[in-house]
């Protein structure tokens, strides 16, 4: 069950995307900011942490994850620091995926060049 | 005249099938989607992770090959035919970070790579934090003053 879950969210959240991206001007960029700042909504009262335990990895693969890793690790260490957690905590979870993707993308521009 | 030269512009224009795109873009984010909760069960078994490592290293996992195959020049052929089935996961956010350093590499290593390289991801950072911040600050004054 948790696999149909994960290929209906991750496929759902990508048609809605698509549908955006082609009947409307928006670029991808557009969409890939948008769908974040609804990601950082829907986990304002625990709705995204409905669909990650639902669908497990098809709903931490989305961009909308992001969105929600930010804010879950802002409100985790709010809890603990008070106010001022929300700014400790804020790249708490989000930390792995940025410095993976700062690495790797460091790595493999050292080693290949651009193809045209 | 005018308008009988719009009217041959339109039946030549080139339709694009936005029904196709729809249905290719579901199928590729859904086996995206898929492929990852696989991946986490074969890390959580086989390298006895918990389950939150095992999602830490199956986001990992998806950044390295995106930025790989980005590297190699045919992820933007996927990305091409795939489009939002590929640009909304994570691996669209690799993928950026490594086109725009690659595409930038020879205008060298300080303003050519370091300062490009957020050029499209950048704008998801910024507006996520943004958001993020604005909502956490709703969630918590909700939980202090109710």
């Amino acid at each position: 069950m948790y696999f149909i879950n994960s290929f209906l969210f991750c496929g759902i959240v990508c048609l809605i995307a698509e549908l955006i991206l082609d009947n409307t001007k928006l670029t991808p960029g557009h969409i890939t900011s948008i769908f974040v700042c609804i990601g950082a909504f829907l986990d304002v009262f625990g709705i995204y942490d409905f669909f990650i335990a639902k669908c497990g990895g098809g709903a931490l693969l989305p961009i909308t994850s992001f969105g929600h890793s930010l804010i879950h690790g802002a409100l985790q260490a709010a809890e603990v620091n008070g106010f001022i957690g929300l700014l400790i905590g804020m790249f708490d979870l989000t930390a792995t995926g940025i410095t993976a993707a700062i690495i790797f993308t460091f790595v493999f521009t050292l080693i290949f060049k651009a193809k045209d | 005249m005018n308008k009988k030269y719009e009217e041959i512009v339109f039946l030549h224009k080139p339709k694009e099938n936005k029904l196709k795109y729809a249905i290719v873009a579901f199928l590729v984010g859904g086996l995206v989607g898929l492929l990852g909760e696989v991946l986490i069960r074969i890390y959580v078994s086989c390298f006895d992770l918990s389950r939150n490592d095992a999602s830490l290293y199956m986001i990992i996992t998806f950044i390295f090959m995106a930025s790989l195959f980005t590297a190699l020049g045919f992820f933007d052929k996927l990305v091409v035919k795939a489009k939002a089935g590929l640009l909304i996961p994570i691996t669209g956010f690799a993928h950026s970070m490594t086109s725009a350093a690659l595409d930038y590499k020879n205008e060298g290593p300080i303003f050519g790579i370091g300062s490009n390289v957020f050029k499209l991801a950048g704008s998801v950072i910024f507006y996520g934090v943004v958001s993020a911040w604005i909502f956490g600050m709703i969630r918590y004054l909700w939980e202090v003053l109710v």
